[in-house]
Formats: C-alpha cells, sequence, structure tokens
C-alpha cells in the first residue's frame, strides 16, 4: 500500500518543482556557456552591440519582474490564511508579467525596425556583433517562452484559485525562477557593454 | 483482478496512468525502433561484408549510420530499462500504488512517441547524413539531410526523458513504504535513482545544444561556424555534456538489473550492498565530468585532456567495484543457469571488456591511434549492446511472469541467451582488431586486407540477428500458451514478488510484508539445495 500521507502529499509537488529548475538550470546553462565562450572570443564585438540593446526597457522590466516576484511572494505568505488576498496578488504577478511581455514585445519591434535582427541587413559589423544578437533573442526568446508558461501557472491560480497552498508556493517556485534568470540575462545583455 | 484486466479496448490502454500499463507501451514502441534501428545495422554489415561499396552508396550508408545511431541511442537504448522496468517495478519495488506523478508519466509516453514519430519522418524523408553526434559543421555547412527535423525529434524525445526522470526520483523520495529506508532499496532502485538524476540534469544541455544547432542552420548565424565567428569545439563540449553521461543512463540501469538476478540465481545475498549502492552514485557523478575523453584530437588543451584522462580512469574504480561484488556473490552461491542468469553473466563479461577498452580510450596517447577507428565502434558495442541490451533482454525474462502471469519456455530463451552471446562477440570482437590494425569508422568501402575480419563481424551479426528474433517467437507463444506463472516463480526476494503475477490494479491487495533485510537469500535453503 501506498504510504502517502497528507503531508507529504504537499511534498511531492514541491520536489518536483525543484527537481524541475534544476533541470531548467541547466538548460539556461548551456547558452550561457555558448554565451561566456563568445564574449571572450569577440569582446569588442560583444561590446558594441551591447550598447545598442535598449537598456531603459531592460531596466523598467528588470523593475516589473522583480516586484512580481515580491508581489507573488507575498502570496504565498497569505495562500493558507488570506485565500482572497493571496488570489487577488496573483492577479496583480500577473499583470505585472504580461506589462513585462509588452515592453519585450515593444523592444523586439523597435529591434526589427533597427535591423538589429540577424540577417542579410544587419546594422552592425564590428566581428561578433550579429553573434550578440542571435545569443540576445534566443536568451530573451527561450526566458519570454518562460515567462508565457508562467503566465498560464499564475493565472490558473489565480482563476480557478488554488485547492492547496502548497500549489501556490509550487507555481511561485516557478515564477522566482523565471525572474532569477532575467537577473542573470539583464546584466549581461544590458550593463556589460556599456560599462566598457 | 490484474491490471491486465482493467479493460481491453485500445482507449484503455492509451488513457491508462497505471505505471504498469504505460511500461508496456513503452515496451511495444521501444521494440518497434528496436528493428527498426536493427535493420539499419543489418544493411550496414551488409554492405561492409565486401571490401567494395557495391550495395549502397557511400551517401546512403551515411544516412544509415546516422539512423542507426540515432534511433538506437535516443529511441531505444536510453528509454529501454528506465521507461519500461523502471516503470513497473519502481512503484512495486517500494511498496507503492503508482509514480508520484501518473499523468505527466503518460505525458512522458506521448512526448517520446512525438519525438520518435519525428525522427521515423526525417528518415521516410530522406534521412541525415551526419552521424548521431551530429557534428558541426557536418551538421550545420555541409549536411543536406533533414537535420532539423530529427533534431527537433530528439529534442522532443528529451522532455520525456527529464519528466521521467523527475518522476522517479520524486516517487523514490516520497513513495517508499513506511520502514523502508535508503539503504533498503533494491539495488535497481539505486540504479533507476541514479540514472534519473542524470536524466535531468544532463538532459536539458542537450536540448539547449539542439535549439543552437537549428538556429544556427536556420538563421545560417554561427555559433558553431568559425567561418561566421563560432567554435565547432563548443559543439563538441555541449554535445558530449549530455551524450557521455547518457553513457551511463544506459548502463547504470543494466547494473541495476544484474544486481537482481544474480543473487536471485546464485541464492546468496549481494556481496557489498552498501558499496555497490555508493559505486552507483559515485559512477553518475565522476560521470559528469570525463566529456572531454571524446575530445583529445580536437585541439583541447593538453592540460584540459590530462585532467579529463584521470578522471576517465577514475570510473573504473566504482565500475569495478561492482564486477568484483557480482563475482564475489557468485562465490559458495548456489548456482542456476535459467535464462535470465545467463544474460546477466553475459552482461557482466561484456561490460568487463567494454570497460577495460575503455581504459585503452582514456590514455591519452592510445587514443590518438585509436579515435575514430573500429576500435571505439566496438568498445561501446560492448557497454550498450554488451552491457545494455545483454541485461535488457535479462530483465525481459526476469520479469517476464510478473508483467505476463505467463511462464517463458526456458530452453527456447537459453538457446537465444546463448546465440546472442557468440553471435555478439562474434560480430563485434573482430572490430577490435580491426581499429587496432587501422580500419577507420564510418567507410563503406575499405582496402582489402581487413576483408577477413569484417566477414567475420558480419556473419556473427547474422547469429545475433538470429538471436535477436527468437525472443519474438517464443514470448508471443507464451503469451498465449505459456504455463501460468505463481506470484514468485524464480523464489525472488523483492515487493514485487510479493504481490500477484500480473499484479492487481492497484499493485498489492493487502500490504506487503517488508523483509529483515534486502536480498535475503541463503544458499543453504532446502529449496536452494534441492536444484
Amino acid at each position: 500500500m501506498s504510504a502517502v500521507t497528507m503531508s507529504e502529499q504537499g511534498e511531492a509537488p514541491r520536489l518536483g518543482m525543484w527537481v524541475f529548475l534544476a533541470s531548467e538550470f541547466l538548460f539556461f546553462g548551456g547558452l550561457l556557456l555558448a554565451y561566456v565562450y563568445a564574449r571572450s572570443h569577440w569582446p569588442e564585438g560583444f561590446a558594441q552591440a551591447g550598447s545598442h540593446t535598449h537598456v531603459v526597457l531592460g531596466t523598467l522590466n528588470t523593475a516589473l519582474l522583480l516586484t512580481s516576484s515580491a508581489v507573488i511572494a507575498v502570496a504565498v505568505a497569505c495562500a493558507e490564511d488570506y485565500r482572497r488576498w493571496s488570489r487577488r496578488l496573483l492577479w496583480v504577478t500577473f499583470v505585472l508579467g504580461l506589462a513585462f511581455l509588452a515592453v519585450k514585445g515593444l523592444e523586439y519591434w523597435k529591434e526589427w525596425g533597427e535591423h538589429l535582427v540577424p540577417g542579410p541587413d544587419f546594422a552592425l559589423h564590428a566581428p561578433g556583433a550579429e553573434l550578440f544578437f542571435l545569443l540576445y533573442f534566443l536568451l530573451t526568446g527561450v526566458h519570454t517562452v518562460h515567462m508565457l508558461a508562467g503566465l498560464v501557472v499564475v493565472g490558473t491560480l489565480a482563476g480557478r484559485g488554488a485547492r492547496e497552498a502548497t500549489h501556490v508556493e509550487v507555481g511561485a517556485l516557478y515564477w522566482h525562477f523565471v525572474d532569477i534568470v532575467w537577473i542573470f540575462l539583464y546584466p549581461l545583455l544590458y550593463l556589460v557593454g556599456r560599462a566598457s | 483482478m490484474s491490471y491486465l484486466d482493467e479493460g481491453h479496448t485500445i482507449k484503455s490502454w492509451l488513457t491508462s496512468t497505471d505505471h504498469k500499463r504505460i511500461a508496456i507501451l513503452y515496451a511495444i514502441s521501444i521494440s518497434v525502433f528496436f528493428f527498426v534501428g536493427g535493420a539499419a545495422a543489418t544493411l550496414i554489415r551488409l554492405e561492409l561484408a565486401t571490401p567494395a561499396g557495391d550495395l549502397v552508396s557511400h551517401d546512403t550508408y551515411n544516412r544509415l549510420f546516422t539512423a542507426h545511431g540515432v534511433i538506437m541511442v535516443w529511441l531505444f537504448l536510453i528509454p529501454s530499462i528506465p521507461s519500461v522496468f523502471g516503470n513497473f517495478l519502481l512503484p512495486l519495488m517500494i511498496g507503492a500504488k503508482d509514480l508520484a506523478f501518473p499523468r505527466l508519466n503518460l505525458l512522458s509516453w506521448y512526448l517520446y512517441v512525438a519525438g520518435g514519430v519525428l525522427v521515423l519522418c526525417a528518415l521516410a524523408a530522406g534521412g541525415v547524413d551526419t552521424g548521431w553526434t551530429f557534428y558541426t559543421p557536418y551538421s550545420t555547412m555541409f549536411s543536406n539531410g533533414y537535420v532539423v527535423l530529427t533534431l527537433f525529434g530528439v529534442f522532443v524525445t528529451g522532455f520525456s526523458s527529464i519528466l521521467t526522470g523527475l518522476n522517479f526520483i520524486v516517487t523514490v523520495h516520497h513513495l517508499r513504504m513506511p520502514g523502508m529506508g535508503w539503504f533498503r532499496l533494491p539495488l535497481f532502485i539505486w540504479a533507476i535513482y541514479a540514472t534519473s538524476l542524470i536524466l535531468v540534469l544532463a538532459t536539458p544541455v542537450l536540448a539547449m545544444t539542439t535549439l543552437l544547432l537549428v538556429a544556427e542552420r536556420l538563421w545560417h548565424i554561427g555559433v558553431f561556424d568559425p567561418a561566421l565567428g563560432g567554435d565547432p569545439i563548443l559543439f563538441q563540449h555541449l554535445f558530449w555534456f549530455y551524450s557521455h553521461p547518457a553513457v551511463y543512463i544506459m548502463v547504470l540501469p543494466a547494473m541495476g538489473v544484474a544486481s537482481e538476478i544474480i543473487p536471485c540465481f546464485a541464492r546468496q545475498r549481494i556481496f557489498g550492498y552498501r558499496f555497490m549502492a555508493y559505486a552507483i552514485l559515485g559512477i553518475a557523478s565522476i560521470g559528469f565530468l570525463v566529456w572531454g575523453h571524446h575530445m583529445f584530437v580536437s585541439g583541447q588543451s593538453m592540460a584540459a585532456s590530462m585532467v579529463f584522462s584521470l578522471l576517465s580512469f577514475l570510473v573504473a574504480i566504482p565500475s569495478a567495484i561492482k564486477v568484483f561484488n557480482w563475482t564475489a556473490t557468485l562465490y559458495k552461491g548456489s548456482l542456476r543457469f535459467e535464462a535470465p542468469m545467463l544474460y546477466a553473466l553475459g552482461f557482466v563479461g561484456l561490460f568487463m571488456i567494454g570497460g577495460l577498452t575503455g581504459l585503452f580510450l582514456a590514455s591519452l596517447a592510445l587514443d590518438v591511434h585509436l579515435t575514430d577507428t573500429y576500435f571505439v565502434v566496438s568498445h561501446f558495442h560492448y557497454i550498450m549492446v554488451g552491457g545494455t541490451v545483454m541485461a535488457y533482454f535479462g530483465a525481459l525474462h526476469f520479469w517476464w511472469p510478473k508483467v505476463t502471469g505467463k511462464l517463458v519456455p526456458d530452453l527456447w530463451a537459453r538457446i537465444a541467451a546463448v546465440l546472442i552471446f557468440l553471435g555478439f562477440n562474434f560480430t563485434f570482437f573482430p572490430q577490435y582488431l580491426l581499429g587496432v590494425a587501422g580500419m577507420p569508422r564510418r567507410y563503406h568501402q575499405y582496402p582489402p586486407q581487413f576483408q577477413v575480419l569484417h566477414l567475420l563481424s558480419s556473419a556473427g551479426a547474422v547469429v545475433l540477428a538470429i538471436g535477436y528474433l527468437l525472443p519474438l517467437f517464443y514470448l508471443a507463444w507464451s503469451l498465449r500458451y505459456g504455463q501460468r506463472a505463481s506470484a514468485n516463480p524464480w523464489d525472488a526476494r523483492g515487493l514485487e514478488w510479493e504481490t500477484s503475477s500480473p499484479p492487481p490494479t492497484h499493485n498489492f491487495t493487502h500490504p506487503p510484508q517488508l523483509p529483515e533485510r534486502v536480498y535475503d537469500y541463503d544458499p543453504t535453503s532446502p529449496r536452494a539445495v534441492a536444484q
């Protein structure tokens, strides 16, 4: 017979999410390795290309995402005893996530207009610059896919209401992970090129 | 009522979240891929029977060995023992009703099938000529095959691996029955657990690598192409970061199987249980740090090569501990040589040869001579076919009565086991000699002085093929006409033998009795002596 006790039922999804995040960590790890390698190989090209990213929009997005993480952390704290508040805060997280994607979309649109999308009429000529933007679009693109998945998770938790407090916690774990990935992407893509 | 009687419609199978039914779905689908991959191997060996490239063109030959590699590695070997026997046995062995996430388990199977179908589509459309390693720039600049489609299939299958690994890890942590501590787990569970860790931590890197490769191929921007600013060595690092641990994904479960079968047929407690468990974890962890030994001739720095060489030698220590302990388990046991035991013993011997020749390849100077020769081909076939496939067939025969409720005709099973063992050695031992003599891999024609050894190898492949086809017939026969199996036909230990054969839907009708200790066999018990 299965030895599942009530407390363990909550434990299983939590451990499952941690294991999944470990996997995700290595998924991004491969891409970050490619970035580190390419940056060390083409320092000038990467610096030049890096200064063409939209640092204001990137900073705004960082603020949005960090705020959303704080909000969802409060939602977790409320999940047990203040369920209505928890759901409201999840909606706030959801809206902040949507705002992030809207800003990201605006950024992509501007970059398209400035010929920063790798391709035949790419605007920059320094060797390695195009590679920077390829990695930029891959990194932020994969991150955006994770944001979309996060929005589905948070939206579902907010809309249906979690049956158990651990579900909110597990969803929030994922959301924090997506946030942490961004914390790495922001300096690598927006800041380093400007410092030199 | 057994899980097999839970419903007889196709839908009842395709929507079942029962781990035992999903295991059977996996068994059927991986068997299909095994025979497709085997057909490609057959054509390869036929072509190599003569020195001239007379059966297929060099281009077709490239596509054949790529198809063989891609299918056998990702669609057969990786899911073979974990997804079939891990799925079936993990909950039974720890006294649970099911895996921690049954629906996720079903999703894993669908992802696996979707990935497999994508790969088959790519093959049907014309195939890929890059080799299973997809090395750049073969796969980016020079390939005219369906690289993107194949990679996408591998990518999707990877998610099936990750989710299966996740499910197993959580199950082992949280669903063990009361009183079952970590050091009371069967070694098969330890092996599946360590395998799952690798699945979860290595597969995502492969997924990312395929994404980068697809991006490079579609947009012609060089992550890996030096002409465009990239580096092909980066690809090799990323690829082997997954694909070397993947070897342990394939062989650790096989070690787990051998650790179940050998004590049972030697009527002896496994020797050095804790060392066996630690050795499994040791292999899994060191396995993450040796990928660079695939790149000794790729222009990697000498310092890095020396570190990778040393670490590769270190893997031999836990591996040898396992071989010694299996052997010590046999000592003074009451041996019985039924079919599962023949496979298990074959596994130990062939794994040992494969492992020892691995040390040749871990030696820097020798590797320069042996890289990309048939020595390498033979080495990894000894591990993957001699090791994993032998163990897979051992598991198939050992647990067949539990899975189906029917006994296997033992004489036929023994004949097949001996044929596979002999056929395997005839096929692959000559390839060691070919490699030492300098025959490079991946050529469809060769100088005439190699013909004798190639011919031996091809003749051996015929014996091997017969050995692999035989079980198809007698196992099918046993389903219909086989003798009914009792709950524990081998008089084996382990919770899976405490329940009926085949098990009921929820595995146990009453809580199983946890034994005093694992592998509680006694070589002097009346039953063992009577054998």
